[in-house]
Order: C-alpha cells, then sequence, then structure tokens
C-alpha cells in the first residue's frame, strides 16, 4: 500500500509527543519541569504540522475501495485545536502534576484526538474514539488517596465500556447490512434502496454511543462525578478536548456516513439536543460545587453544540446548503464553547492552585485576592452564557440560533433562547459568589507563570474571536 | 470619514474609552478614576450635540414610506457570516434620545463625584480599622454607568438589527452589577430578578430578529423599512413582530410584563433608578418604534389593537398601584409603568400624532422620572427611609428639596407648559383620531389614568412635604450639596424648556415620523 507520509504528518508528531513524554521522564527524572517541557513542544510541533499538511491540497491515504484517512481542511482545524487545547491542559497541569506518566497519557489521548479528525470510516473512528477515551481513565483517577476520584473513575469507566460497545454494535449492524465501512461508500449504499430496519437500529445505536462522548443526555450521568473526581485539568480536558472529539465523531457519522438516513438520525438528534440542554441547565441550578456546576453547564452547552444539528430533522433543514450550514455552525459553537471553557477551568486552577475545585463559596473575596484571574473568569462565565462582555459566547448563541432559523426549526432556536435564561442564572451565582467578601485579610493568589501565561492566551484568544468572530466562521466553512 | 462619521464613532468611542479608563486605574486613584468617566461622558455629550450643528440639508422631497434618512451614516463589515455589519446612523428619531442618553449619563456621573452609595461587603468593612474605610469603588460606578451608556446609545444609533441586538445585550450585566453591588437591602434578589426577566425578553429579540434577517437575506435596517415589510410573509410577520412586541414590552415594561421594574427600582443606588428609568426603558419603546413597526408594519396593523389595550391597562393598572403604594421609590416605579403605558398608546395609534406623542413622552418622562428619582434618592439618603409614613413635614425641613419635588411631581402628572403634557395628551388625541368604538374607549380610559396620575402625586407630596415632621426627618436633615443642585439643574431647565417648546423634539422627527407611519 501506497501511504501518504505527508498527511500522516500531525498524526507522527502527536504520538511522538507523547512517546517524548515517556522518554524524557526516563531519562531526566530529576527534573520536574522537564517533562512537561517536552509535551508541550510536541503539543506544538503538532498543531505547527497539522496547520503545514493543512495548507496544501486534500491528501489521501490508506485508500482501497475509500479512503480511510483524509487530511483535509476540516481535519486539520480539528488537530490544530487538539493540540492547542492539550497545551493550555498541559501548562495548567505544572503546579499539580509532576508525574511523567501523566504527560504521557496526556500525548496519548491527544493523539487519539488529532487523528479523529482525519479518519473516514467507522472502525478508524471507533479506534480513534478510544484511544482518545482510554488514557483518560486514569487520569481522572489520578488524584491520589482520594475517594472521589477513584469514584469518578470507575463510573467514567463502565459507562464509557457500555457506550463503546453500544457503538460497535451499531458499526456491525451497518455494516451487516451494507457491506461498508466507509464514509463515502455507507451513504452511497444507503442513498438508493430501501432501508431495512437493521440500517435505522445500527445508525441509532452508533449515535447513541457517541452521545457517551459529549455528555449528552440520556449519557450524562457520568460527567458531573468524573469532573469533580478528577485533577481540575483533567476535567478541563474531558469537558474541551474530549467533548469536541465526541462532537467531531458524532458529526462524522450523522453526516457524512448516514447522510441519506437523516431522517431518522435527525429527529433523534434534535430530541437529544433539547433534553440534554433541559437536564444540564437544569441540574446546573442546584449545585454547590464549582466543578460540578460547570460540569452540568458544559452538558447544557452539548445540547446548544448539538442543536444546529437537530435542524436536520427537517426536511427544509436537509438540503445541501442547510447541511453544511448546520455543521457549519455546530463546529463554531464548539469552538467558540472550548475557548470560553478551557477559560472558566484554567481560572479554577489558578484560584485553587493544586486543590480540588471546592464549593462555590470557597471563592469568595476571589476578586480582591485575584482580579485579573477573576476578570478572565468572569469573561468566560458570561460568554457562556451568551452575553456581553464575553462577545464570544455572544455570536457562538447568535450562530446557532441562526443556523436553526435558516433551517426553519423556529421551536429549536426558541427552546435554545429559553435555555440560555436558566443559564444566566446559575453563571451569575457563580459570578456573584467571586465577589462576596469572606473575612480573611487580602493576600494576592500567587500564581505560577505557565498557568497565568496559559490563561492570558486564552483570554486573549477569547477576545480576539469576541472582536472578529469571522475568523471563527471561516476557519468551520 | 467624514466628520459626521467621526462624531458617530465617538459619540460610543468616549464612553467606551472613559468606562475603560476609569476601570483600568487602581483603588487609590478612585477619584481620579471617577475624573475619567465624567470627561468621558461630557466628551460624548459635546459630540452627540455636535451631531446636530454637522448635520446635511434636508434632502428634497417628501421620504418614501418607511424610508430612514440618516443625517450621519456608517457602514462597515464586521461578521458577513452573521449577517452582522457595523452600520450606524442618526436621525430625528433617534438623535433626541441620543442627546438625552449623553447628558443623564453625564449628570449621574457627576452625582457620583459627589456620592457614592456605600458598598456593604459582608464584614470585610466589619472589622475594626482605625479609620472609617474609604470609599474606594466609586469609578468603578462610573465606569459601569459609562458602559451602560455606550449599549443604550449603541442600540438608538444602530441601523443593522443584528448590531442592534448586540447593543441591546451590552446594557444588561452592567446593569445587574449597579443593582446587585450597589443597591439597598434586597439588591441580590432585585437584580437578579431584573437580568433574568430582561434577557427573556432579549433571547426572544435575537429569535424575532433572525426570524426577520434569514428570511430577508439582509439586516440593513435602512434597506428593510424601505421595503415596508414587503418578501416578508404575513405569517412570518405576525410570528417576528410577536416576538419582537415580547422582548420589548419586557424591556418597556408593558403591563404584564412589568414586574421587574418596581423591585429594580427600590434597590437600585439613584444614579442606577435614573438611568433605568430615564433611558433604559426607551430601549423597548424605541425598539418597537424603529424595529418591529418599522420593518414589519402589516403586522404592526393587525396587532396594534391588543398593544392598545395593554397600554391602557398599564396606565390604569399603574395609576391605582400608586394609590396605594407606601414606599417613595416604588411609587415613582409604577409611575413609570403608566407613562410608559401612554408611550406605548401613543405608537400603537400608528398614526403620526401618536407616534409624534411618543416621541416626546419618551423625552419628558426620560427628564422628569430621571429628575424624580434624583430627589428621591437625596430624601432617602438624608431619612434612611422611602416609608411614606415616616416621611412627612419636608415643606419645613427642607424647602428647596420640597419645592423641587413638587415641580417634578407636578411636571410628571402632565400639567400643561411642563414637559409631561404633551405625551400624554396628545396620546390620548391620537386615540380618538384613530376613530372607532375601540379606541374611543381607550382614549376615555387613557385620560381618567391621566386623571388618577393626578391624585398619586398630590396624595405623594400631601405625605412627604406637607403635614407634620415625619420621624424620619426628626433627627437634622444636611443640606443640599453642591453636586446635588449642579446634576439637578439640567433637568429642572429641560423639563420647563420641553414643556414650553416642544419643537425641541418634534421638530426634528417631523419627516421621519411621516414617512414611518406612512402607508
Amino acid at each position: 500500500m501506497n501511504l501518504n507520509q505527508v498527511a500522516l504528518l500531525p498524526g507522527y508528531c502527536a504520538a511522538g509527543t507523547a512517546l517524548l513524554a515517556f522518554l524524557v521522564d526516563l531519562l531526566v527524572p530529576a527534573r520536574r519541569a522537564a517533562v512537561a517541557a517536552a509535551t508541550a513542544l510536541g503539543t506544538l510541533a503538532t498543531a505547527v504540522a497539522a496547520v503545514a499538511v493543512g495548507r496544501g491540497p486534500v491528501r489521501r491515504t490508506f485508500c482501497s475501495v475509500g479512503c480511510s484517512y483524509v487530511a483535509d481542511h476540516r481535519a486539520a482545524l480539528v488537530a490544530v485545536v487538539f493540540a492547542l487545547l492539550t497545551l493550555v491542559v498541559v501548562a495548567l497541569s505544572v503546579p499539580s502534576q509532576s508525574q511523567g506518566e501523566y504527560y504521557f497519557l496526556l500525548g496519548c489521548s491527544m493523539t487519539g484526538g488529532v487523528v479523529l479528525g482525519y479518519t473516514r470510516d467507522l472502525i478508524s473512528l471507533t479506534v480513534a474514539v478510544e484511544t482518545l477515551t482510554l488514557p483518560l481513565y486514569p487520569l481522572v483517577a489520578f488524584r491520589r488517596r482520594s475517594v472521589a476520584s477513584a469514584e469518578g473513575a470507575v463510573t467514567f469507566f463502565v459507562v464509557s465500556v457500555v457506550s463503546t460497545t453500544v457503538t460497535l454494535l451499531g458499526a456491525a449492524l451497518l455494516y451487516a447490512s451494507t457491506g461498508a465501512l466507509h464514509f463515502t461508500r455507507l451513504a452511497a449504499a444507503l442513498g438508493h434502496g430501501p432501508r431495512p430496519p437493521m440500517v435505522t437500529t445500527g445508525a441509532v445505536l452508533v449515535i447513541a454511543g457517541l452521545a457517551f462522548k459529549v455528555a449528552a443526555v440520556p449519557m450524562h450521568a457520568w460527567a458531573p462525578a468524573a469532573y469533580d473526581g478528577a485533577p481540575v485539568p483533567v476535567a478541563a480536558y474531558l469537558s474541551t478536548a474530549s467533548k469536541l472529539g465526541g462532537v467531531i465523531a458524532i458529526l462524522y457519522v450523522a453526516v457524512d456516513a448516514l447522510g441519506p438516513a437523516l431522517p431518522i438520525v435527525g429527529p433523534a438528534l434534535a430530541v437529544v439536543a433539547t433534553l440534554t440542554m433541559i437536564v444540564g441547565n437544569l441540574g446546573a441550578l442546584r449545585q454547590a460545587r464549582m466543578v460540578r456546576l460547570l460540569a452540568w453547564s458544559s452538558i447544557a452547552q452539548a445540547g446548544y453544540i448539538l442543536a444546529p444539528l437537530g435542524a436536520l430533522a427537517l426536511a427544509r433543514g436537509r438540503t445541501a446548503q442547510g447541511v453544511s450550514g448546520a455543521v457549519a455552525a455546530t463546529l463554531g459553537y464548539a469552538v467558540f464553547y472550548v475557548i470560553l471553557e478551557i477559560g472558566a477551568f484554567g481560572a479554577v486552577v489558578a484560584l485553587r492552585g493544586g486543590r480540588d475545585g471546592g464549593r462555590i463559596t470557597d471563592y469568595a473575596g476571589a476578586a480582591r485576592r485575584a482580579p485579573w484571574v477573576t476578570g478572565v473568569f468572569v469573561l468566560s462565565m458570561i460568554g457562556l452564557a451568551g452575553l456581553p462582555p464575553g462577545l464570544a459566547g455572544l455570536f457562538a448563541k447568535v450562530v446557532v440560533v441562526r443556523a436553526l432559523l435558516s433551517g426553519g426549526a423556529a421551536w429549536l432556536a426558541i427552546v435554545v433562547a429559553i435555555n440560555s435564561v436558566v443559564g444566566l442564572a446559575y453563571y451569575v451565582r457563580a459570578i456573584g459568589a467571586l465577589f462576596a467578601g469572606n473575612g480573611e485579610p487580602d493576600s494576592r493568589i500567587k500564581i505560577g507563570w505557565p498557568v497565568a501565561a496559559a490563561l492570558g492566551g486564552v483570554a486573549l484568544v477569547a477576545v480576539v474571536v469576541g472582536f472578529a468572530p469571522q475568523l471563527v466562521i471561516d476557519a468551520v466553512a | 470619514m467624514t466628520a459626521g462619521q467621526a462624531l458617530l464613532v465617538a459619540t460610543l468611542a468616549f464612553p467606551a474609552l472613559g468606562a475603560a479608563g476609569a476601570a483600568i486605574l487602581p483603588a487609590r486613584a478612585d477619584r481620579a478614576g471617577r475624573l475619567v468617566a465624567v470627561s468621558g461622558a461630557a466628551l460624548a455629550l459635546v459630540a452627540s450635540v455636535l451631531l446636530y450643528g454637522w448635520r446635511p440639508a434636508a434632502p428634497a422631497g417628501p421620504a418614501r414610506p418607511g424610508e430612514i434618512r440618516p443625517w450621519h451614516e456608517l457602514n462597515l463589515r464586521w461578521a458577513s457570516g452573521l449577517d452582522l455589519r457595523f452600520h450606524i446612523g442618526v436621525d430625528g428619531i433617534s438623535y433626541p434620545l441620543v442627546v438625552l442618553t449623553a447628558l443623564l449619563t453625564l449628570i449621574c456621573g457627576i452625582y457620583t463625584l459627589w456620592t457614592v452609595p456605600a458598598v456593604e461587603v459582608v464584614s470585610q468593612e466589619a472589622q475594626p480599622r482605625s479609620t472609617p474605610p474609604p470609599c474606594t469603588r466609586g469609578r468603578l460606578l462610573a465606569a459601569l454607568l459609562l458602559a451602560i451608556e455606550v449599549g443604550i446609545v449603541g442600540v438608538f444609533l444602530s441601523l443593522d438589527l443584528v448590531l442592534f441586538f448586540v447593543f441591546f445585550e451590552v446594557v444588561l450585566l452592567p446593569m445587574y452589577a449597579v443593582i446587585a453591588v450597589w443597591g439597598g437591602p434586597a439588591r441580590r434578589h432585585a437584580a437578579r430578578k431584573f437580568v433574568l426577566y430582561t434577557l427573556s425578553g432579549s433571547v426572544l429579540l435575537l429569535v424575532g430578529v433572525f426570524l426577520v434577517v434569514t428570511r430577508a437575506g439582509t439586516g440593513d435596517l435602512v434597506a428593510l423599512s424601505a421595503a415596508h415589510g414587503a418578501g416578508l410573509s404575513e405569517g412570518l410577520q405576525l410570528a417576528a413582530f410577536v416576538l419582537l412586541a415580547l422582548a420589548f414590552a419586557v424591556k418597556s415594561p408593558l403591563w404584564p410584563l412589568h414586574s421587574w421594574l418596581p423591585d429594580a427600582h427600590t434597590e437600585a443606588p439613584t444614579v442606577g433608578s435614573v438611568i433605568l428609568a430615564g433611558v433604559l426603558l426607551k430601549m423597548g419603546t424605541y425598539g418597537l418604534l424603529r424595529i418591529a413597526v418599522g420593518v414589519l408594519p402589516d403586522a404592526a396593523r393587525r396587532v396594534a389593537p391588543v398593544l392598545g389595550v395593554l397600554a391602557v391597562a398599564a396606565i390604569l393598572v399603574g395609576g391605582l398601584v400608586c394609590l396605594a403604594q407606601t414606599e417613595l421609590k416604588r411609587l415613582i416605579a409604577y409611575s413609570s409603568v403608566g407613562h410608559m403605558g401612554f408611550v406605548l398608546l401613543g405608537i400603537a395609534t400608528l398614526n403620526a400624532t401618536g407616534v409624534q406623542a411618543a416621541l416626546i413622552g419618551n423625552i419628558a418622562h426620560g427628564i422628569v422620572t430621571g429628575l424624580l428619582f434624583f430627589l428621591a434618592g437625596a430624601i432617602k439618603d438624608r431619612a434612611h427611609t422611602g416609608e411614606l409614613a415616616q416621611l412627612g413635614g419636608l415643606r419645613d425641613r427642607m424647602p428647596r428639596l420640597a419645592g423641587l419635588l413638587g415641580y417634578a411631581a407636578i411636571a410628571s402628572l402632565g400639567l400643561p407648559g411642563l414637559a409631561g403634557f404633551w405625551g400624554e395628551a396628545f396620546a390620548v388625541i391620537a386615540a380618538l383620531r384613530h376613530g372607532g368604538p375601540l379606541w374611543t374607549v381607550l382614549a376615555v380610559a387613557a385620560a381618567l389614568g391621566g386623571a388618577l396620575a393626578a391624585a398619586y402625586f398630590l396624595r405623594l407630596l400631601r405625605r412627604v412635604s406637607h403635614g407634620p415632621v415625619g420621624p424620619a426627618f426628626a433627627g437634622g436633615c444636611p443640606p443640599l450639596s453642591a453636586g446635588e443642585l449642579v446634576s439637578w439643574a439640567p433637568l429642572v431647565l429641560l423639563t420647563l424648556a420641553v414643556g414650553l417648546i416642544p419643537a425641541l423634539v418634534l421638530g426634528l422627527a417631523h419627516d421621519p415620523v411621516m414617512a414611518l407611519v406612512a402607508r
């Protein structure tokens, strides 16, 4: 088989990052920062490679009846976002994590995410998703001697294994009824002829299994326990990179592979998106712990991310233009979301140091003790609520509502709109806690430079895409 | 860029820069920060006044139905993927509101130079200190006021639907912060109610705006208004109008969506109340007129009777509640519900008289209620209560303050010769002119509502100014400060000026209003 090695370069870089972390840990065990620095370098190299490959022509490799690996513009975007998110998570992990294994596992997970964007068949996709997820089980459990951490990891593991099985079962059913695994061939096979019930079952099972990754209802219950048990940087990774992986997988399967079956998949996605928004927002209203609040809010956000795909439930939304608009809106919202979410988690890391997320009331006085970090936190939270001055979040909301109305799904647009009001109720509560007084003497919180740099970078990106949303819209188009 | 375009940008940029400058300064430079904010607001007022001086000669010939002819216009690309353009301009309908916003913000900024409400920080300030803690957050209050100004002026200047929505949202959180940080004892509850209530309005605005934009293929307000609803199906127009009208009804507020307003006003600090009543509510009435009626004229005609009935209900309910009200600021807040009812009644008639009445009613309410809230704040600062039962005898204790309160109250109840008269009288006349049994009944009921206003304001004066000295004034009162007098003087003068020369507002608006209501 003739391999296009250039197309594989980003994947090599990502895998190399993991290996590098492993080797540096082995060879220079005394230097705590060395392994983090090596991982950071690797993520940067991956991002650069993805951009370089993405600027060239579309490259395909692993081709037989169809191609399993296509390096196009969108794949490059996914790879870059994954690499940069991992970079931020590495920086956030520096104060609390010194074990080499931690960075090795992070690099492995990133490899899955980077490759995911390039995959074009169901088996490669599943393998990439698993590569993304497997290293996360131990990472969630990385808080030593913490029962919550172990509990979170076990919950995560069990739900994950079940959902992988479900995805594989669905893929098997699709293969059995069409004889195809490549997205293009699946779409062609589904495009004509009668659709046996097995296809319907297969399609729904694949989507349901992948819904676990984005923590969509009804596969959402693991998220709050896992996020709260995990070290905060890992929770940040779970709610951004890992969730993005799930969104990409669902997009590829629902639109590229099962495009002709959208009359089945579309309504299912609309229902999942609606339920996810509502359950996530209502769940977040009652939370007393910061990371749990962010976890529930990220469930609700998954609902907004999937909502544009819900427009595909309607015949009017399924024109070629409608589909590409919905895909662009989903990706666009996802990009805005990961920027704001990683900003919020980064602020939690900065304010809490190496400790867990703590209760919301523990954040009292943060505004006086760390005004700049509080500023980033507020900007991120308000952005997630979709309001100025978090312009990035405002435009993200606009992207979704606009796509839904173009697709004729006005009812879903109103559901999104009303949910964003519920969302503001708890974001405002969390923000209010930052400004409450706690009677402690004012002492500045000390923040290491890696965390500060990462947070500053994220805030800068959030402000820039807030004023120039067209950058994101062009990138995902 | 022409001078006019530069002035448009300056009207938005000066408050933004002032807000940023004031917020960045450290706590020890608090007073400098407030001065930076005030100078930002002053420059914005100068720029907004110059907008009038630099306006071009009116184009010849009558405007086509719905046509907007901005004096100055700036149209830049922002985010084409969202149908968003930075398209701003000013015409005779928006101009008085822009100047009023700039003026009230400056006045409030000057007011904060002297007086900043204390911030109660739980247990933080309670610790024993050798000296009382200096006020270190005044600059932040001033910065938030300027941020609110950016949003409100942006709303009035927007000639793009999506941009309008963005500016509409800008106002929300700064106002929340003003109420939640500097407000009264129940401020958190009031602030949350305000922000959630008005956000539910503005998300409907988002859906309504994009319903129009995705169907019409453009968000350009000039083009959409000139099209006068052409190309939009009847059902779509109606759906979009209902969404937009709901959004603006929450903001205005229109009965029965008003219940956030009394709480917000009662708890907000004085400057917050002034901005809230003076100009923030006007975003709702302006939006209803310019966006909902301007872009969707056919639907407006169909829904107008419903709006009219709700507006008159607001007038009557506002008046009756005021008669039974026992708290000073709450009473003024409910009187706002009634006054905004007159404005909405004027808009609902959809004739030139009614729309003119609505425009001048907007301005008059901004000036007079702004003044009333300043006076109520001054009384509460001295009496430490707003309960009418505790007040009384202000005329003996502080004759000048009592005189001003009486002046503002009779202006507000619509005495001819003062600003409040024109809007209310002509809203009633417009409803009569509209003809038909429904509108005649509405006109009569609105006139009765006007009489109610006289009743409750006279009751207010009797309770506060006259009678024996109330317990709240028993210990002496500090006299009026220079800051108070300086910030009130423009409002006092404008109340008289607009009352005597309504052409100050209406002269500019004549042509645009004719274009707006033409079929």
